[in-house]
């Protein structure tokens, strides 16, 4: 079905060779990939504790209040995810796509550029993973985990970093140069920092509610808190369907703009 | 004296056309922190003893100043330091000429402390617009970043005239020396919220020392022992850094 859809001599079905290429290259760096885990830690123990003791308690998703620390970190694991896949899937790709010409080794060899998408895609999940399923175990050890509820925050952690990684490996195939990355930089930052990650968006005027909640990250935080809280309600499908869309548009002009580059 | 000026000259030149990419992350991101920090989660703070009874945008607004310093003495002490031996090698064409590794590392030195203070003032411009500053201590609190900043960013130049392989080692550097001195050392709280044991390892760094001197600066409140003691601390690992660096710039440059 999906060979279908794909263009022929686009997707070979052989993404995997891509990942096992990235594990290759990786295994002398695993302390490099590894150490990604600490930034939001350093976070977490940063603001629970130091901010703990001068904010108050702030109100759940499930209308109750929760400690700043209960309150921060889920924020905390929607953004790590999203950091680690924009990272990966600019930086990375753009090395190799530009200087490193991995891609182009990689298309002389029976894979396409569907193939090269998805492995990469692939690997930055897999990174992404062990960073989320770290995040979770030191918040069910802090006892910030109150639900059952919290075991699904693996599945979505992915599913927000598929969905960045799909639409930053778009635009990576779109930077002229390393001055460029300025400007992911310059739409990452304010969401990490203004997305209800560290307070709530009634902080906020009306006009500026609304635009947060248009941006990608919001839904991913939102997700995050009502799964670890266990406030579920349809609602969530909302936000996984954000996610999906992101999938579905990025990964598409993705492919398409590496077979373009690559001139497959 | 003449060296320097040309040296300091050529770094310019450089600067002036390529400026721009620096504007994001060492004006807009302190920026956006501060206005992330100081008025989003600072309205969920009520002031205390822990924010001087200060609102806690104006109490977070000269430790940004610092943590921006260091920030900015990192980033132009690193990369570019190596890529000047190890990339395009203009370290050694410099030395090739009557310029001394002295001289050429004064330069370098007083570049990054120009960086620093032009991104500070920047900053500080911007951020007195928001009202995030108290009063004009504020300008008192640019020359103790410079100093914080430079304590800090000698060690990192001293680093990178050191390691031949780019590899991981400043990412590192940044992600468990930069990052958590930002989060722990008193930057958007007092370290007197940390558990008792954690406190010392806040101490050492240069960043807790001009965190504390330039909310004296601004606000007062620091007897003139202690702001002495916390100057002569930032003055001690800066010339320390300067001469390891030089000793490393002596080794590699070899003469």
């Amino acid at each position: 079905m999906l060979l279908r859809i794909v263009p022929v001599g686009s997707y070979a079905g052989r993404a995997r060779a891509v990942v096992e290429r990235s594990a290759l290259v990786n295994r002398r760096n695993w302390l490099l990939v590894l150490s990604g885990i600490f930034e939001p830690m350093f976070y977490l123990f940063a603001l629970g504790i130091g901010f703990g003791g001068i904010v108050g308690t702030l109100t759940g998703p499930d209308g109750q209040a929760v400690s700043y620390a209960a309150y921060v970190a889920p924020g905390l694991l929607a953004a790590s995810a999203m950091n680690g896949a924009v990272h990966d899937a600019t930086f990375n790709v753009f090395m190799k796509l530009k200087y490193a010409k991995v891609y182009d080794a990689m298309l002389a060899t029976p894979l396409g550029p569907t193939d090269v998408a998805l492995g990469e895609i692939s690997w930055s999940l897999i990174r992404g993973g062990i960073y989320a399923a770290g995040c979770l175990a030191v918040m069910a050890a802090l006892g910030l985990i109150t639900s059952p509820w919290a075991l699904l925050a693996l599945p979505a952690a992915l599913l927000i970093a598929f969905g960045f990684a799909a639409v930053g490996m778009g635009a990576s195939t779109l930077l002229r140069s390393w001055q460029d990355f300025d400007l992911i930089l310059l739409v990452q930052m304010p969401m990490f920092l203004f997305s209800t990650t560290f307070f709530p968006l009634t902080v906020y005027p009306e006009p500026i509610q609304i635009a947060v909640q248009c941006l990608p990250l919001y839904h991913g935080i939102e997700l995050m808190r009502d799964l670890t809280s266990g406030a579920v309600t349809w609602g969530i499908l909302g936000h996984v369907a954000y996610f999906a869309i992101m999938v579905a548009l990025g990964g598409w002009f993705a492919a398409r703009r590496l077979g373009k580059l690559l001139l497959t | 004296m003449r060296p320097v000026g040309l040296v300091l000259e050529h770094l310019w030149t450089w600067y002036r056309r390529n400026w721009r990419a620096t504007v994001v992350s060492s004006v807009l991101m302190p920026l956006m922190f501060l206005g992330a920090m100081g008025f989003g989660l600072g309205s969920r703070i009520t002031p205390g003893p822990a924010t001087h009874f200060l609102p806690y945008v104006v109490y977070l607004a000269p430790a940004m100043l610092v943590a921006l310093a260091v920030q900015v003495a990192t980033g132009e002490s690193s990369f570019p330091v190596l890529g000047s031996f190890k990339w395009d090698m203009r370290y050694f064409a410099i030395t090739s000429t009557p310029v001394s590794v002295d001289q050429l590392l004064t330069a370098q030195a007083l570049w990054v402390a120009l960086r620093i203070l032009v991104s500070g003032l920047a900053y500080l411009a911007v951020a007195a617009l928001f009202g995030a500053f108290a009063n004009a201590g504020a300008l008192l609190a640019v020359p103790v970043a410079m100093l914080a900043g430079m304590a800090f960013g000698s060690w990192v130049m001293a680093l990178a005239a050191t390691v031949n392989d780019e590899g991981t080692m400043f990412g590192n550097v940044f992600r468990f020396v930069v990052v958590p001195m930002t989060l722990f050392a008193g930057t958007y709280y007092p370290i007197s919220q940390l558990p008792a044991w954690s406190r010392p390892l806040a101490w050492v760094t240069p960043l807790w020392h001009g965190n504390e001197l330039a909310r004296a600066v601004e606000f007062g409140g620091m007897d003139l022992l202690t702001a002495a003691g916390h100057v002569g601390y930032l003055l001690v690992l800066l010339a320390a850094g300067l001469l390891v660096a030089r000793r490393r710039f002596h080794v590699r440059l070899k003469v």
